[in-house]
């Protein structure tokens, strides 16, 4: 896939979506969206360069390793999340009463350990959607 | 005959179908049997128990995160299915190709 | 509002009947992302604004590329 136009306006395009999902995923906690969303977001602007630019570019930007630890990591961080809550002497992923930082409601930091799951789930998302595509058009 | 049948029964679950659409609460009234204690727990404490303005997220993350687990386990079994399949034959095919020649 | 909503919801029959009808199978997805898309909408007007926004990237757009790469890899017309 050889195009100028496509390759010229994906190069323009990309960050704006990588920012508006990122945005989506930090914000899960204030306003509309959260872990899910934001991370298809990610994924699809993953998804529209590997398109223009083809694989072995993609591949090169972000490799099958990168999202392989994404893939993994993202559940180990949440379960250590739960597992957190249970060495501090409350149930397995309480939120509040162990004493996570609970800040003021309506700030970017706030709300105990929803912006780090989100986080996670987010990450998680997008690396799923990516690897997904990344092994169906792989050439055999 | 047998379209006669098959007929007579997809017009008996039309009827079945579009009478229970019919009985069902109409959408936001408050007496809806789903609008409970729940809900106006959720409602009236989320954001003193979690600080969090949206209300879905405190739910699915917070009070509901146990079910996020099993759904984020989900992904994670899926892709790994999925990569198991697809890469095995891979790497199967390469292998047989290097055999051959 | 009304009239909206019930535009709306015989487009997504007339789409979810059609993408059955359909033997092409690139068409069959293509109408399936409009079915997507109008669902997303759908959701928007019961007021669930993230489930519209997943829809919008899930449904509207990975499903339509994942599809699309599988069928580029299989057969586009069904016997």
């Amino acid at each position: 896939m050889d195009n100028l136009i496509v390759k010229t306006i994906t190069r323009l395009i990309v960050p704006f979506i990588q920012i508006y999902g990122i945005f989506i995923i930090l914000h899960g906690h204030i306003s509309p969206g959260g872990g899910f969303s934001g991370g298809a977001v990610l994924g699809a602007s993953m998804i529209l360069y590997t398109l223009s630019y083809g694989l072995t570019a993609a591949n090169k930007k972000l490799p099958h390793k990168v999202t392989g630890v994404f893939e993994s990591g993202g559940i180990i961080w949440y379960v250590l999340l739960g597992l957190v809550g249970i060495f501090l002497g409350g149930s397995f992923l309480s939120n509040k009463e162990v004493g996570f930082f609970m800040g003021k409601a309506g700030d970017v930091i706030s709300g105990g350990f929803i912006p780090l799951i989100t986080a996670a789930i987010g990450l998680k998302v997008a690396s799923t959607m990516i690897t997904l595509f990344h092994t169906i058009i792989e050439e055999d | 005959m047998k379209k006669a049948l098959v007929i007579l029964v997809l017009l008996g679950l039309f009827v079945l179908l579009t009478s229970s659409v019919l009985k069902m609460p109409s959408l936001g009234s408050i007496d809806n049997p789903s609008y409970n204690e729940t809900s106006v727990y959720y409602i009236e404490n989320a954001i003193e128990d979690t600080h969090a303005p949206n209300a879905i997220a405190s739910i699915i993350t917070d009070y509901r995160s146990f079910d996020t687990l099993g759904e984020t386990t989900v992904l994670f079994t899926s892709i790994a299915a999925v990569l198991s399949v697809l890469r095995l034959n891979h790497n199967s095919k390469e292998k047989g190709d290097k055999n051959n020649g | 509002m009304e009239l909206l909503n019930v535009i709306l919801v015989v487009f997504l029959i007339v789409c979810a009947i059609a993408v059955e009808r359909t033997k092409d199978l690139l068409s069959a997805v293509i109408i399936f992302d409009a079915y997507s898309l109008t669902m997303a909408v759908l959701w928007l007007l019961l007021k669930a604004p993230d489930i519209a926004l997943t829809e919008a990237a899930i449904g509207a757009g990975v499903t339509t590329i994942l599809f699309v790469s599988v069928i580029s890899r299989t057969r586009r017309v069904k016997k």
